[in-house]
Parts: structure tokens; sequence; C-alpha cells
């Protein structure tokens, strides 16, 4: 294996660990939960107790321990479940919690983080608002304080796990500056003022909770204020990495179950009397299928490898996320064609891959902004 | 109470096997702990967690430096040391390897030699039975349950046999395998057992945690010739070939017509 090299014993065994845990735990149900949008609470439970959960979370707090690597592998091997929604929902404290590791103070995190990973309560992030994305310094919902509390006010949107999150580490405006003027409250659900929405009906994910978020005059004390008033942005750019990569996974580890899909389609289905990899037009096909899939891979690897040995790299990151989300709607596209009429019905792995993979050039940064970062760090000027 | 738990090391079952001239070609095959002894791992840990009494479980395994690997998943999953003889795990018949674990328990003196029934790739089912003989111990082979005394002086055996389950009870030490049933939710009781304990059925996942911990513990590397044992080949392969393709079945109209070739053309009837 090409990214061998990248790795060391721990990883293999935990992608061991992470593959049977999608075998036993989510594949004989990842149809079922895709059509029903959703997936039981119990599956947290049992991935908490499986050490999948806050797998790269310190162990101070209950995690595992792990590096960008080990959360890289996880994303690969969950996805051989068959449900990115499953994957995405699973992992949503892993874009929430590294806010808090980054700007929390020590017994915040001990009273936050040890719940979800025990898998008792569940983590959100809440960033994107109606009126800004990508444009993080548009962000509109407030937050005033009054006395030993802030009071919230606004609304979030496309927030994985939102409809279901104990806690959502929410991102608000404390002061005009485009920037510098947000910081990050842990928001409790249970809260009076707060809802959630049904959840939004999506092309794909299927299965993860997105929903929109109102904060009615949400009252929250001072002691989850996250950092000093103003920490919020630099928060964001922190862990925005992390992100990035993990979308960049999801890319390549997509790209990859689809091939071996079509490879299997095209040895077993027959047309003119052949199967359809005696075909030189199927067989080219998967040929260039094949080398997208494990460029964007090593690359992935290359990368993970080099932040999880402390390097900062945004330039490389946001190339990882660009180029491997665009190999996974290239790939996915041509094992749905390989798979002809078959591919385009709902029961078909590709056809879910084919949606899912849609939103990885969309979120956490769209290719856009990723293309913006790259070239500022290009010698242009 | 010491537990001694071998793990040998399979091409993973999942797989489909390639053979290549007269043997079955091992290039390229992902490998992992036979299933069954992943089984008597996971049937020590509860012995362990529950009863308080066991203070040690050792994991051997035989074969070149690779399975280190297999070793380390055990001692993810909660085991506290391993031992690794070192040989060539594919050649090895099921005499060889009963003098290699023999030697090994003699060094060892546990109280409980936990082995899986049988390895999912020879299926010999013989080695437990030959250690058992040569060490002149008790045995109870195909366990599906097990409770062990609070005094850690016997273990009630229930051993899956046709038709039922049979329960022996053996003083310690002695040899046990397990099988299949041994992972499920109650099958491992001891006297420290809460009334409504229950594990989730099959073998626990190896936590990231447990990886990491693994990292640390300790391997022990002994070489045949340490053991002291002389190991000369019983049984040879001659050849190795696919068995021959079943032809198509057919469809009956009717249960007459089914009943009339039962009866005439398979002769079972």
């Amino acid at each position: 294996m090409l990214v061998k090299p990248f790795l060391d014993e721990s990883h293999e065994l935990f992608r061991e660990s992470c593959t049977r845990f999608a075998e036993r735990e989510i594949k004989p149900y990842a149809y079922e939960w895709e059509e029903a949008e959703g997936f039981p609470r119990e599956l947290y439970f049992k991935a908490a107790k499986a050490g999948i959960l806050g797998a790269s979370m310190p162990e101070a707090y209950g995690g595992g321990g792990g590096d960008v690597l080990h959360g890289l592998v996880m994303t690969e091997s969950l996805l051989r479940g068959g449900s990115s929604g499953v994957v995405a929902g699973l992992g949503s404290l892993n874009i929430a919690l590294p806010v808090l590791l980054v700007l929390a103070d020590e017994e915040q995190k001990q009273r936050f983080i040890p719940p979800v990973l025990r898998g008792e309560q569940i983590a959100a992030l809440g960033v994107t608002e109606p009126g800004a994305g990508s444009d993080v310094s548009g962000l509109r919902l407030r937050a005033r304080r009054d006395g030993d509390d802030y009071v919230l006010s606004g609304s979030k949107t496309f927030i994985t796990s939102g409809a279901v999150a104990d806690i959502v580490v929410t991102l608000a405006r404390t002061g005009d500056h485009p920037h510098d003027g947000l910081t990050f409250f842990v928001v409790e659900t249970a809260a009076k003022g707060f809802s959630a929405s049904k959840r939004l009906k999506k092309t794909g994910w299927r299965a993860s909770d997105t929903a929109e978020l109102s904060y009615d005059d949400v009252r929250v004390p001072v002691r989850n204020r996250l950092g000093d008033e103003g920490s919020g942005f630099r928060a964001v750019m922190q862990t925005f990495q992390g992100e990035r990569l993990g979308l960049a996974a999801f890319g390549h580890g997509s790209a990859e179950i689809a091939l071996d899909e079509a490879m299997r389609y095209a040895r077993e289905r027959e047309a003119f009397g052949r199967p359809l990899a005696g075909h030189q037009v199927t067989r080219h096909k998967l040929a260039e299928m094949a080398t997208e899939v494990t460029v964007a891979k090593a690359f992935n690897y290359l990368v993970a490898r080099r932040v999880a040995d402390g390097a900062y790299l945004p330039r490389e990151v946001s190339m990882a996320k660009n180029f491997s989300s665009s190999v996974a709607q290239r790939v996915c596209y041509e094992a749905v064609q390989i798979f002809g009429g078959m591919g385009y019905m709902r029961e078909t792995l590709v056809e879910r891959l084919a949606r899912d993979v849609r939103l990885l050039p969309i979120g956490g940064g769209t290719q856009e902004i990723m293309n913006e970062v790259i070239s500022k760090m290009l010698p242009l000027r | 109470m010491k537990i001694l738990v071998t793990a040998k090391r399979v091409p993973d079952p999942e797989q489909k096997v390639k053979v290549q001239g007269d043997a079955i070609d091992l290039s390229g095959m992902n490998f992992v702990v036979n299933p069954f002894d992943e089984y008597a791992v996971e049937a020590a840990l509860r012995l362990k967690e529950s009863s308080g009494a066991v203070d040690e479980i050792v994991v051997l395994t035989i074969g070149s430096k690779d399975v280190t690997q297999q070793l380390r998943s055990c001692l993810a999953m909660g085991a506290d040391r391993g031992i690794l003889v070192e040989g060539d795990d594919d050649s090895l018949d099921s005499e060889q390897t009963a003098r290699i674990i023999k030697a090994v328990y003699e060094r060892e003196s546990p109280d409980l030699l936990l082995m899986g029934k049988q390895a999912v790739d020879g299926d010999n089912n013989q080695v437990a039975q030959l250690v058992a003989g040569k060490l002149d111990l008790p045995q109870a082979c195909f366990a599906g349950q097990l409770e062990l005394e609070g005094d850690a002086s016997a273990i009630t055996v229930g051993r899956e046999i046709d038709g039922g389950m049979e329960f022996k009870k053996v003083p310690l030490p002695s040899v046990v395998t397990v099988d299949l049933r041994i992972v499920m939710p109650t099958a491992v009781k001891t006297a420290g057992s809460k009334d409504n304990q229950e594990y989730a059925e099959g073998p626990r996942y190896a936590s990231l945690k447990g990886i990491m911990q693994a990292k640390k513990k300790k391997i022990d590397e002994i070489s045949v010739g340490d053991l002291g044992v002389e190991l000369e080949q019983w049984v040879k392969t001659t050849s190795v070939e696919t068995p021959p393709s079943r032809s198509a079945g057919i469809k009956v109209e009717s249960v007459d017509e089914l009943v009339d070739k039962l009866q005439n053309e398979a002769k079972v009837l």
C-alpha cells in the first residue's frame, strides 16, 4: 500500500477496529437510516464504547489520544459502512470540540468534553447563518452581556447534528468589528429560548441531521463563554485545518469505495457477450478513476502526516480538500455511469455516494474560498 | 490467577483464497487473529473483569515478526502481556504447535490455558487436546459457557455438544477451548458477576486508547531453540487442489417430483 509509510501499527490496528465497527454496526442498517433520514442515538454510545468517538481527542478528557491520521483512517473505514450521513453525524463532535481545545479553560474542558466522548451528549458546531457562511465576518447572531449572563439572539443554519445536539458551540457577535467582534459560547440546547427546526431535507448525507437553530433571547452564563471576547475568529481559523482535512478524507474515501464498487460491477455485469471489464472503454475509464483516487489519497496522507507532526499548512490543506473533493465528483459520477440504470437506483451504493460527495466542495469552506486561500499564498504580487 | 491464551494469525476468512500451483498463495493476503482465539481473549477479559481473581492475561502466538501486529491487537483489547515464539507459522503441524505450547506452559505455569477450539485456516481442532494430553491436565473443549469458582480452584464449562449443552466442572489448572457462543452477553460468569451483568455480543473492539496502551505492554520474544523443543515434521502436504465445482441445480415443478427425485436420483429417502 502506497500510504503505508505515513502510518504506524496503531493506525493499522485502529483501522481494523473501525472497519469492523462499520461492518457490524452501520452496514446492515445504512440503507434504512439513509431512507429514514436519521440514525439511533444508541450508535453514539456504541461508538463511544468501541473507543471510536473522539479517537483524536486528548486522553485527559476521555479521548483516544490519536492524531490527525487516526481521524483520517477512521473516516475512511467508517465510510465503508455505506452511509456518509452516519459518519458526518457521529463526527460532528470532531468539528465542535476542537474549538474547546483551543479556547476553553480547564474547568470548561472537564465539564463539556468527557460527556460527549462517553456518547451521553451530542455536540454540534454553530457557525453558518442564513446570511453568512464562508464569509464569517458577516455573522449577525448577537450576544449581549447582561450581568452574569449573555443573552443570545439570532439564528444558525445548516448545522450538522443541530436537531439532536445537547450542546451547540455557537459563534456569536459581541462587538462590531467584522473579525474581532466574534466570540464562542457553549449553548445548552435545553436552555429557554433555544429551538431547533425539523431536519432540513438534503441532496445527500441524509442519515445525518442538519437543522436550523433559533436563539430567542437565550441566556448563557458567562462561565460558558470560551476565551476572551473577540477570540472567536482566531479559533475558527485554527480549527479549519482539521475540518478541511477531514472533508478531504471523505473525498478520497468515498471515491475509493465507488471505484471498488464499479470494479466489482464491471467484473460481474455482462454486455455484448462479455463482462463490462472486457470492454476497453470501461477498463480505461476505471484506470483513470484508479489513478485519480490513488493520487488524491497519497496527497491527503502526506499532508495529514505533516499536520500530525505539527506543521501548519493552510495552502496544502486547502489543496487537499479541493483536489480530493473534485476527484470524488468525477469518480462517483463515472461509477454511476458504469452501473448504468442500476446506478440511478436508490438502493445502489454508488447512487448514494454520488449524491453525498456533492457536499464536499461546499462544506467547511467552499472550493472558491479554498482557491482564495491558495492564491493568496502564491507569488502573484 | 494467571490465564494463558493462545492466538494464531490466519488469513482473513472474508477474503477469497488463491491457489498457486500446489499451495495456497499467501502473498498479498490480509491477516487477522483467528476468530475463535479472539473469543478466547474476550472470555479471559470477562473472567478478569468480573472475578477480581485474575492477575494477568498472557497471550501466546507463534510466527514471524509480522505476527506482532496480531499480538498487539490482543493486547489492545486488554490482555496484559504477549509472548511471541519465533517460527514459521504456516508450516507447523498440530504436533509441533502442541510441543511449543507445552514448553511455554511449563515456563509460565498459568492456572488456565484458554484456546480457540480450532483455527479457521487448517480447521484441525487438535492442538488443545494434544497439549492437555502432553501436560496430563484436565481438558474441556468447545465451551459455550464458563463459570469460575469464587476461590478460582475450578471452572464449570458448558460444552457445546450435539443436541445441547453439557456442563463439566474441572479443577484448575486445566485446558479449555471456546466455541462461538462464549461471546454471547451472559456466557461468562464468576462469583463476582452481578446478576444483570451483560456484555455486548461479540469480541470487543480494540479502542484507540487500548491500542496506544498496548504499545507500552511487554512482548517477550523467544526462539524455539530457547524452549528446547524438537520439531520434526509429522504432517507433510503432498498436494493442494480446489474441490470440484458443483453442477447446476434444477427446479422441480411439484412436491411429488421432489420426493421422486430424492428417492430415485439422490437416493437419500
